[in-house]
């Protein structure tokens, strides 16, 4: 039986009509948009690096059902940039080397961005470290990846403060 | 993944008449289930997604002082809600100390009741399991079972529930709604989970088609707040589930004990009310003798499974320092690592 669902993928509406309700979200946005930027990596929910925003907070695409999210708002790493200007968690990476091998970092960037809409860990260190253990990184590459999120944090708060200034 | 059937009821009363037939499964997040059905572990005909239902994702203050959580409720949403944190920090506590934050925004109240045991040879279709395949055996009783049940197991398992979330429910006396084919029942969440004895396929009382809807705190549950947190030992700080846990909360009165709640994870096939335990701290002063009194209280009649006889210490030590941990009182705000015994906060840290 088909089923057929619509979501919001980086701002578009996509429609889609699926033939199997096996497909995850992670499968859909690899394999159906060609969105290849959310990475495949345990495939168990453990790993983080297929970490997308739905309906705005970050989640495990690789547990989503993509049946069980019609109608939902997707966010991934290929719709936060504003054309050539990164999304400020991107150019923090940069800048602290927040990665090596860079497969993990799509995920850790986008769980950042949830992370940083949640609102709970702020600039500590430590709570960015635990608000993150869902982002495995093989590299090694943790230091520099919280010092990035701490600078992306940084910048928004100054962001705040100017605004509300 | 076996091929599966989708349904998408419209009502809870649709749901409940999808999901009583056989080889039906509710879908909620998914979380748990969708990890088991990779691993060939649940192998479903049929999905009832209930994520679409109305009225299951409230969080309810009840005119008699009590709390009504909606089964779809995510555990972050809950744990994050000033209200419930402020009324219930040692519950709070526990979830934010559960999985990750990718799976917390997901994963839903009733889904946290109901997940599956973390048994590595239940995960591994190659062992035999008898909570898996009923009758086959259990690789556990001779395997690597370190992590295992030191309380109320059986020969058939050895397997443990892996909730935090139910830990501290259990201390507070959470009920449980349940919708069913003969209409809205309830029960103590104490009374939902089964210990395995001879059936451990059989791990919670809900029969076919029975659907969690909401979870109740009692209004009592509140006047613990000043004196309540969840300890949790685990192999790695962050993202593990636990060795062994504890809930502990306390009602203090005039330099006494009123009330005493007490509760560990990690050691059964159910979230264990450690009763006994309260009862010698009932009227006691609030003292590190009186707290070593109820962890030998709390321990009582465990027994090793495996290679797991130090759970039993550890056990004990962990209620000692959780009660401790709880008379200091509950911290302003929850700690930076979340129900750790090596988090950087006041009290007493060296039990």
């Amino acid at each position: 039986m088909n089923h057929s669902i619509s979501l919001t993928v980086n701002g578009a509406r996509r429609d889609f009509v699926l033939d199997d309700p096996r497909v995850t979200l992670l499968a859909l946005l690899r394999e159906r948009l060609h969105l290849t930027g959310t990475k495949k990596g345990c495939d168990r929910g453990q790993c983080g690096a297929c970490t997308i925003l739905v309906d705005g907070k970050r989640i495990n695409s690789c547990l989503a059902l993509a049946i069980s999210h019609d109608g939902a708002d997707v966010l991934t790493i290929e719709g936060v940039a504003r054309g050539d200007q990164l999304h400020p968690v991107q150019a923090a990476f940069i800048v602290n080397d927040g990665f090596q091998c860079c497969f993990c970092t799509p995920g850790q960037i986008m769980s950042a961005i949830g992370m940083m809409r949640e609102g709970q860990a702020g600039n500590d260190p430590e709570r960015v470290r635990e608000c993150m253990s869902g982002n495995l990184c093989r590299c090694g590459a943790y230091a520099g990846i919280v010092d990035a999120v701490l600078e992306a944090q940084a910048g928004m708060d100054e962001t705040n403060q100017r605004r509300s200034a | 993944m076996k091929q599966f059937d989708y349904v998408r009821p419209g009502t809870i009363a649709e749901a409940v008449a999808a999901a009583a037939r056989p080889g039906a499964v509710y879908l909620a997040a998914g979380t748990n289930l969708l990890d088991l059905m990779k691993g060939g572990v649940s192998r479903p005909d049929r999905l009832v997604d209930v994520t679409h239902l109305d009225g299951l994702d409230g969080i309810e203050t009840l005119a008699d002082g009590g709390l009504r959580i909606g089964a779809l409720v995510n555990n972050a949403d809950l744990a994050h809600n000033a209200e419930f944190a402020r009324s219930y920090p040692a519950v709070a506590e526990a979830l934010l100390s559960g999985a990750s934050a990718q799976l917390r925004n997901a994963a839903t109240v009733g889904g946290n009741l109901l997940q599956r045991t973390r048994c590595a040879y239940f995960y591994d279709t190659a062992s035999r399991c008898n909570k898996r395949e009923p009758g086959s055996g259990c690789d556990a009783r001779d395997g690597e079972n370190r992590s295992h049940a030191v309380l109320g197991w059986s020969e058939s398992c050895i397997a443990t529930h892996p909730s935090d979330f139910c830990v501290p429910l259990v201390a507070l006396d959470a009920v449980v709604e349940i919708e069913g084919s003969n209409g809205r029942r309830e029960i103590a969440l104490d009374a939902l989970h089964r210990l395995p004895g001879d059936t451990p396929g059989r791990e919670s009382v809900l029969e076919p088609g029975d659907l969690i809807v909401a979870v109740r705190l009692p209004p009592a549950a509140r006047g613990v707040a000043a004196h309540a947190r969840y300890l949790k030992v685990r192999e790695r700080t962050s993202y593990a589930f636990a060795l062994v846990s504890a809930a502990a909360a306390l009602r203090i009165e005039n330099g006494r004990i009123a009330e005493a709640r007490l509760a560990l994870g990690g050691v059964a096939a159910k979230p264990w009310r450690a009763r006994a335990a309260e009862d010698v701290l009932g009227n006691a002063a609030p003292s590190a003798d009186a707290f070593q009194e109820a962890a030998w209280r709390a321990l009582e009649g465990a027994k090793p499974s495996g290679d797991n006889a130090f759970k039993i210490e550890l056990a004990r030590r962990i209620v000692v320092r959780a009660l401790l941990l709880a008379a200091a009182g509950t911290p302003a705000r929850i700690p930076a690592l979340p129900a750790s015994p090596f988090a950087s906060i006041s009290g007493a840290i060296h039990a």
